[in-house]
């Protein structure tokens, strides 16, 4: 069990005047064992949402639990439970420091855990984590740089696993990755879904990748929540106009471009 | 092998550094004992003497040998130099790095209290300090080092910044990493390499501070000597024996030069290899090309110097020709040369790229060679780059109607006023509402999308044949990225300018192009088109229609992905 639930989650940047509202009092869950799609456009506060579950930004107003433990709060416990959601970044080569060997990087997120292990458990558990996301064990000594975009995004997803989280979030993973090698991403993300019995918030603005990976989806724009539900009823039957317009917006193979009402 | 010094030691920089470094230790650690009595010898006899073979500087008015007394100086400067650039780096990075890890308010009164300290001259700053610590070598050492905490902190400071809102020190945080884990393991190691330089730099600084102090009579005191000292004493007599004051002076030059160049190559710029400009040649044939053909590209190969400074090749033989009015697409993977094709045939890569082709031509301007005052010209009006990121690509400190009206200007010679009516034409005709308003904003204050619009409406000031457009919507969202793709074509209906479509989404290539040509690894390898995809013959297109998952794909099946050999890999793992 371990659903992420969001309620009334409110996050302000600035102050006064400039403050700018990211998220505006969502309510979201996140059922234990299921992915749950959240898209919408650039600066719609999907990310914010994001940042603030993981303890980067902290909400104004609102609560975020993790099966009924609050994880936003600054208190000791909070910040400990917490640690069982990790975020998956967008860009696999900002989120892995350029100067450490990839193990390093992987063993670091072990910490997480708050067990410490001796250094030949830390890296059999590193050799593990790397053949899980189909990498060579071998090479946990490489930086970063060795490695193509599409292996270090497996690379955080390893780090990710190796805090042993509960819920994991994914933000953009496949929109910096080519599209030929976003179907590996994919493909992994759904087979260590069934492994590890992850419980998955898939954040995109790609419509059929949300559609192929998720059970339920939630709409946003301008940081709030516009509409919800199963995936496929919510894609078939689109009740609010932004997400209808998003649906257009989807390109398909072989359809000439059509961008009458894009402007 | 990881670290930039062995790579930085090869070459005549890395040999010259090396031997001026070790001279220098050599001086500072034998001078006393080889020249020790000569600079310490009175002799009445031989004082205040010109240069003479026994005393090359000349002597002093108690007859000591100048040229020993400056080798013997070199111990005592250098290690006040380095001691006083230990003082500075040690408190600056203290200062710079705790600033950046402790709560907002806090940051900002330890940043403030920097700014402050950095408004201050460091000669003030060392005077004071030198009141305080009075006029001795160690507190003219605190002095100088104290003077260049600030400047270090702030540095550091603004490096350390940077890498503190990086998403791998994000990631470090969410899996319960403290600040002081963030600052050891994270910040410390990223900022290292800039750092080091500015350390060396520093130190020929302070080296050339306590000089200045010295000789001011606030350092060094008889009857000991350092360069500045040594400086302070000669230049009474400069025109009397004119090496004297030099000697010393020759001296500190030197060994700034060697601090300044050990800098260099422990830092990072010194592990690139230089690019070096090659010869690009068109093994260009006789008479005009076909006058219906707007681009013809014909084996063409490009290729880039790797890091052992070895060629390789990205480009490998493509051939391609655009008629007018076309909207050709270039679908690949990063790194299978599209955009190094798209660039070549807009004559905008770097010298660093080495061009070959047996035909390189825009409108019969051959793209190889720099373009003559008229052609360039032509290509200013004529040809559009529309690149991936606006952001990077408009200048972010002109406005945006500014960097409009630039094309109309410099290659139309249009008047300011009617340039400006021009540019708020064209930003309401790809558009964007309210031109003139926008029209005096900055880059910066337009969105992504808006942005883009804004690049393409630069291409369109002029009388654009051709609009190469490179991941023009990469950045952007599904429905931005359809805006920006409707004022393309608007713009191609109404100009009738071809245009050239770079992306890696096949799907959105076929829609939006006539033509699509397929390249991997440099080379085309198979050209259909758009509608007729789906009965595109090479695997590797078949593989990239297949891995593209759509609004019909099976859930219950793992995605196709593309296998090494470039096929579909078939039920990749069940």
């Amino acid at each position: 069990m371990s659903t992420l639930e969001f309620t009334g989650t409110t996050v302000r940047y600035g102050h006064g005047a400039g403050a700018h509202v990211a998220v505006d009092g969502v309510d979201l869950t996140v059922a234990s064992g299921g992915v749950h799609g959240l898209v919408g456009e650039s600066g719609s506060g999907k990310s914010t949402l994001a940042a603030a579950a993981v303890g980067l930004v902290r909400p104004v107003a609102g609560t975020i639990r993790l099966d009924g433990a609050d994880i936003a709060g600054s208190s000791a416990a909070a910040r400990t439970a917490r640690r069982r959601v990790q975020l998956v970044f967008q860009d696999p080569y900002a989120a892995l420091d350029p100067r450490m060997p990839v193990g390093v990087s992987i063993a670091e997120a072990m910490r997480a855990t708050g067990r410490r292990l001796s250094r030949a458990d830390r890296q059999r558990r590193v050799e593990e984590l790397l053949g899980l996301v189909h990498l060579d064990p071998k090479r946990a000594g490489d930086l970063p740089s060795a490695f193509s975009g599409g292996q270090c995004q497996r690379v955080t997803i390893a780090r990710a696993l190796a805090a042993e989280p509960d819920v994991v979030i994914a933000d953009e993973i496949t929109s910096a990755l080519d599209v030929s090698v976003q179907g590996v991403v994919l493909n992994l993300l759904r087979e260590l879904r069934a492994e590890l019995d992850l419980t998955v918030l898939f954040i995109s603005h790609n419509l059929a990748v949300v559609r192929y990976v998720c059970d339920t989806v939630s709409v946003m724009r301008h940081g709030r929540i516009v509409e919800s539900g199963e995936t496929e009823s919510v894609l078939s039957a689109p009740a609010h106009p932004y997400t209808r317009e998003l649906l257009a917006a989807v390109p398909v193979m072989g359809e000439p471009f059509d961008g009458e009402e894009a402007l | 092998m990881r670290s930039g010094l062995p790579r930085g030691l090869r070459g005549p920089q890395g040999v010259v550094t090396v031997l001026g470094a070790f001279a220098l230790l050599l001086v500072i650690v034998l001078a006393p004992y080889v020249w020790g009595d000569a600079a310490t010898a009175t002799s009445v006899a031989d004082r205040v003497q010109g240069p003479s073979a026994a005393h090359p500087f000349g002597t002093d008015d108690l007859g000591r040998d100048v040229l020993a007394r400056v080798l013997i100086a070199a111990r005592l400067s250098v290690l006040l130099a380095l001691g006083a650039t230990a003082v500075a780096v040690s408190g600056g990075i203290v200062l710079g790095v705790v600033a950046t890890v402790l709560p907002c308010p806090l940051r900002r009164l330890v940043s403030a209290f920097i700014d402050i300290l950095l408004s201050f001259p460091w000669l003030l700053l060392a005077l004071f300090f030198s009141v305080i610590w009075g006029a001795t070598a160690s507190g003219a050492m605190l002095a100088v080092g104290f003077a260049g905490v600030p400047s270090i902190a702030r540095l550091t400071y603004t490096l350390a910044s940077s890498v503190t809102g990086r998403d791998f020190v994000r990631a470090a945080r969410i899996v319960g990493v403290g600040p002081a884990g963030v600052i050891l393991r994270h910040v410390i190691p990223n900022i290292a390499p800039p750092m080091l330089v500015n350390t060396a730099a520093y130190a020929s600084t302070a080296l050339l501070s306590f000089a200045g102090l010295s000789f001011l009579g606030l350092g060094v005191q008889a009857p000991g000597f350092d360069w500045g000292r040594l400086l302070r004493e000669g230049i009474a007599r400069i025109y009397v024996n004119p090496m004297a004051a030099l000697g010393p002076g020759i001296a500190i030059v030197l060994t700034g030069l060697i601090l300044n160049a050990i800098g260099s190559l422990t830092g990072e710029s010194a592990s690139k290899t230089p690019l070096r400009p090659r010869a690009s040649k068109a093994r260009a044939r006789a008479g005009a090309g076909d006058p219906e053909v707007l681009v013809e590209v014909e084996d063409l190969r490009v290729s880039f110097p790797d890091r052992q400074g070895r060629l390789v090749e990205r480009v490998r033989g493509v051939s391609l020709t655009i008629r007018p009015g076309e909207t050709v697409g270039i679908v690949g993977a990063s790194g299978s040369g599209k955009s190094v094709t798209a660039m070549a045939v807009a004559g905008l890569l770097g010298p660093e790229a080495a061009i070959d082709a047996t035909r390189l031509s825009f409108q019969g301007i051959d793209m190889t060679a720099a373009p003559r005052a008229a052609d360039r010209r032509r290509l200013g009006l004529e040809l559009a780059v529309v690149f991936q990121d606006p952001l990077t690509s408009l200048n972010p400190s002109l406005t945006v109607g500014r960097q409009l009206t630039e094309v109309s200007r410099t290659h139309d010679g249009v008047p300011r006023a009617a340039a400006r009516h021009r540019a708020r034409d064209v930003l309401a005709s790809v558009g964007i509402a309210r031109p003139e308003r926008r029209a005096r904003q900055y880059p910066h204050e337009l969105s992504g999308g808006m942005r883009q619009r804004a690049m393409i409406g630069m291409g369109l000031m002029g009388r654009p044949r051709l609009v190469i457009a490179d991941e023009p919507t990469t950045a952007l969202d599904v429905t931005v990225q359809r805006q920006v793709l409707r004022v393309l074509r608007d713009a191609r209906r109404r100009t009738g300018s071809a245009i050239l479509f770079i992306s890696h989404d096949i799907a959105l290539v076929s829609g939006f192009c006539d033509r699509v040509l397929v390249m991997k690894d440099g080379q085309i390898v198979e050209e259909v088109a758009a509608a007729r995809l789906d009965e595109a013959r090479h695997p590797y297109t078949r593989a990239l229609v297949a891995c593209v998952p759509h609004m019909g794909t099976d859930r219950t099946r793992p995605l196709p992905v593309i296998d090494e050999s470039g096929g579909v890999a078939e039920e990749a793992r069940a």
